[in-house]
């Protein structure tokens, strides 16, 4: 086998990984491993093929071609929510939150999501206080504690952005898969959501796709470079900033 | 512990009419003789029958976003079963009843199966079109009445000498109670951990497959649930009737069904109960008016239903609600 | 011979599958271009059936009926579009499915008011009156192979209008991304109008050619509309060729099933039992097809390109 070296060592690898729209490559026999405790940082630009990937690595589109291991376990052919069940979770590039939910509700959908089935008819989740007391404090954490009642559709664009991050670690996940997290942030909230990722960095394994290269060099342990689907470069962000092709093909210099 | 219903809640716009709408529900055997109108014991039996329908299609339609244009289907098959039931001399209450709801879960099941691997329009047409499938079936039973329906000599027995169905008043009360718990049951669902996955559902689909709930299951059962309590509305309806036609399945009795839950206001626990009375009472307002209109009331109705559409939204509920809270911003 | 019956009941099946194209063609155009969900789209093939009986009255030729009535429905179609569908547009499919069903009620009281409850007939010109013998001694009504070339004439004729000319390209851009045909500078709403005017002239010519067969009366454009939904939903939603191949799978099917399915019933089952369950089993057989179909392709059996 290849490309795993350390098979303890490694939270999710894809090989070879292929996907086909038509007759376009989105995804071309792309191979990489994200080690356990790491931030891996996917970069590439538009049309690269990023949210493609996120897409089959969290189960929402199937590969045509390849494997997907994640914890030890082939989940190439699972579902997303068997994959989020066994602690891989994402955020997502466009805003998906339930807006006629209290951020709170919110929250607690997360955990809940993770407490075993749901086949519970009875007893009102208002009253269950295992549910609600760690979805404020997960909401405390990520800086919406004072906006726990408010309607999730009635939060700003950048408290949405904190409430997207907010579900994706309220089930302790082992993994995340954030899909541009800084979409749509002013400077200041990007860089308050950079500081939130780098306080949790080690807790959990985090992929990370994103567009804002400040924030990618400053959080990433290790980069990979999309282009057309192919990795054309995967390495520690220096050995990356100082790749030439990466710079011709991406970073726009020449 | 939470009190049972929340005294507070009464105090809202729409808990008064909540309250209004039970009050009356539940004092018209008194109030109807005494205006000398007691044919109106009559028509809130037969409301609060489909008041039950619509509560429980409001469970999948106004919580679950699964807009059933068929779910007469299972109206049907409570009072069918009865029906035949008792056309083959079986008239005991713990056969018929256990034997009409198992079926409406099953039919629910199958039903639910097929529709829920669509989505919208598909959904829509899906559901009409499966329930239609049942109505063809009970036209083209013979035996039981075709077109002209199957007449029930007896209603169920209980077996209770005090608890005898033959008596109105009795069943009356009955329909009565059966509304109250489903209302109730409701409650109890749309707020428990499987109703939040439900709504949530409804709410952001793929958002809940990311966090880890196979939603479609859920959804299905829900299904199931609503088709359940729409079977027990038609028990209830087969007892009251002694009477079962394939007009009770037929798809116009499923866009009355939605019409009331929008009329009351979906998504709110109480709202279909208040669109089953005021689409009852209207209609027979409307029909027992002297002249054209009492003769082509429809004409009214039509366009009325359109409007509701049009300018209402949120029903009664929702315009009580926005009333009460205009009024509430001048003061 | 069996044969003789077999092939009359298989031409019976295809013209009941013609009268289905009128329907579902017209129903599948106004799903796939507006994403309007019509439950009213039953009214007009009422309406046709109605205004081409008054027209056969007024001026005693049933052509003449025709040719005055298509007119009249297209008419009748945008007036209905300008008043009451266009606000609908914008609204989700619950609302449209409540506000589509108040027009039936509408439409069957109205109706009922300016032309009474009895049904009305539309008598035939000698000349489509008889049979015609066809080959392997087959004699079949003239009138019935007068409505399958109807059909087939009018499926050509969409065909042509949706893939040669221009207000066809536009439908085309229309269906597939509304946007970019209003960013060409199309005309939407002209375009909705116009796509809902023939959609119902369509659907009150099938109203029309089959009321010398059966008769015009209240509530028959709601028996057909929903042979009608199982037929856009097998062939997919927006497809013109799947309605046109779904329309004759579930007209034949329907009457053949009919015909036929008590005897095949006989080679399993004892007789009275067959006799029992057949009618009750073909009456079920198209919405066990399409169960069947949509448990396999969710999508009907065409679906669009482009379609989510």
């Amino acid at each position: 086998m290849t490309g795993v070296q350390d098979p303890l060592a490694s939270m999710l690898s894809a090989e070879s990984l292929i996907k086909n729209f038509g007759g376009i490559v989105a995804t071309d026999s792309l191979s990489f491993d994200v080690a356990q405790g790491e931030i891996h940082a996917i970069i590439g630009p538009n049309g690269a093929g990023k949210t493609t990937l996120i897409s089959q690595l969290s189960g929402t589109l199937m590969p045509d071609g390849g494997q997907i291991r994640f914890d030890g376990s082939d989940i190439t052919r699972m579902t997303a929510p068997q994959r989020a069940r066994r602690g891989l979770a994402r955020s997502f590039q466009i805003t998906s939150i339930f807006k006629d939910f209290s951020a709170l509700d919110n929250v607690v959908l997360a955990i809940q999501a993770h407490r075993g089935h749901s086949f519970r008819f009875w007893r009102p989740v208002v009253d269950d206080l295992s549910l609600r007391d760690p979805a404020r404090a997960v909401l405390e954490e990520v800086g919406l504690g004072a906006r726990a009642d408010v309607l999730a559709g009635n939060l700003a664009h950048g408290e949405q952005r904190q409430l997207e991050i907010a579900m994706a670690i309220a089930s302790e996940p082992k993994m995340l898969l954030l899909d541009e997290p800084m979409a749509g942030m002013g400077p200041e909230e990007s860089e308050r959501m950079t500081a939130y990722l780098r306080s949790i960095k080690g807790r959990y394994t985090m992929l990370l796709v994103e567009h804002d290269m400040d924030a990618v060099f400053a959080l990433a342990d290790t980069i990979t470079v999309l282009v057309y689907g192919r990795a054309i470069a995967s390495g520690p962000p220096d050995t990356i900033r100082a790749n030439a092709e990466v710079r011709a093909a991406y970073l726009g210099e020449d | 512990m939470k009190v049972l219903l929340d005294i507070q809640a009464l105090k809202t716009p729409r808990g008064i009419v909540a309250t209004i709408v039970v009050l009356l529900c539940g004092l018209m055997p008194i109030i109807a003789p005494a205006i000398g109108e007691s044919f109106y014991v009559d028509v809130f039996a037969r409301t609060m029958i489909w008041a039950i329908a619509a509560v429980s299609l409001n469970l999948i339609m106004g919580y679950g976003g699964m807009i059933s244009f068929g779910h007469a289907a299972f109206f049907g098959i409570g009072a069918y079963t009865i029906g035949i039931l008792a056309f083959h001399g079986v008239t005991s209450a713990w056969v018929q009843w256990p034997v009409a709801l198992i079926l409406s879960a099953l039919v629910g099941l199958v039903f639910g199966a097929i529709s829920l691997r669509t989505k919208g329009v598909y959904f829509i047409m899906i559901t009409l079109a499966l329930a239609q499938m049942l109505y063809f079936l009970s036209v083209s039973a013979q035996r039981y009445g075709s077109d002209d329906g199957l007449t029930i000599n007896d209603r169920s027995d209980f077996g209770i000498g005090f608890f005898n169905l033959d008596d109105d008043l009795t069943l009356y009360y009955l329909i009565f109670a059966v509304l109250l718990l489903c209302v109730y049951v409701s409650w109890r669902i749309v707020n428990s951990p499987f109703g939040m996955v439900v709504r949530g559902a409804k709410s952001n689909d793929n958002r809940m497959q990311a966090l880890g709930y196979p939603t479609t299951r859920y959804k299905l059962t829900a299904f199931v649930i609503a088709g359940v309590m729409c079977g027990m509305a038609g028990v209830l309806d087969a007892n009251l009737e002694e009477f079962v036609s394939p007009d009770a399945l037929n798809w116009p009795r499923s866009g009355e069904m939605i019409f009331m839950v929008v009329l009351g206001g979906m998504g709110s626990l109480f709202g279909p109960v208040t669109g089953a009375v005021v689409f009852w009472l209207l209609q027979d307002f409307l029909a027992n008016w002297r002249g054209f209109i009492g003769d082509h009331w429809a004409i009214i109705f039509g366009p009325f239903l359109i409007l509701v559409v049009l300018f209402a939204r949120g029903g009664i509920h929702g315009l009580v609600d926005r009333l009460f809270s205009r009024k509430g911003g001048a003061q | 011979m069996n044969y003789v019956l077999f092939a009359e009941q298989f031409l019976n099946g295809f013209q009941l599958g013609m009268i289905l194209f009128l329907l579902a063609a017209g129903l599948t155009l106004v799903f796939g271009i507006m994403d309007l969900v019509n439950l009213a789209h039953g009214s007009l093939y009422m309406l046709g059936a109605y205004f081409a009986a008054t027209f056969s009255h007024l001026t005693g030729s049933f052509v003449w009926a025709i040719l005055l009535a298509v007119p009249a429905m297209v008419a009748a179609g945008i007036i209905i579009e300008m008043i009451a569908l266009r606000t609908l547009y914008a609204r989700d499919h619950l609302d449209q499915v409540l506000a589509t069903f108040g027009l039936i009620l509408f439409f069957n009281e109205l109706t009922r008011i300016v032309w009474g409850p009895e049904g009305q007939v539309i008598p035939l010109p000698a000349y489509l009156d008889g049979s015609v013998a066809l080959p392997l001694g087959i004699d079949y009504p003239v009138y019935r192979l007068v409505i399958i070339g109807c059909g087939l004439a009018v499926a050509l004729g969409l065909w042509v209008l949706v893939s040669k000319t221009r207000i066809g390209m536009l439908i085309r851009a229309g269906s597939s991304n509304r946007e970019m045909a209003g960013a060409l500078g199309v005309n939407i709403a002209t375009l909705f109008t116009v796509v809902f005017g023939i959609g119902a002239a369509l659907a009150g010519f099938g109203g029309m050619i089959i009321t010398p067969i059966t008769q015009a009366e209240v509530g028959m454009g709601e028996i057909i509309l929903i042979q009608a939904f199982v037929v856009v939903v097998i062939g997919g939603i927006g497809s013109i060729k799947g309605a046109f191949i779904a329309a004759i799978l579930i007209g034949v099917i329907d009457t053949m099933g009919r015909s036929f399915l008590d005897l095949l019933l006989l080679f399993i089952l004892p007789a009275n039992a067959a006799e029992a369950a057949g009618p009750a089993l073909s009456s079920m057989l198209i919405f066990i097809l399409m169960a069947g179909i949509l448990f396999f392709r969710p999508q009907g059996l065409f679906p669009p390109k482009g379609a989510r």
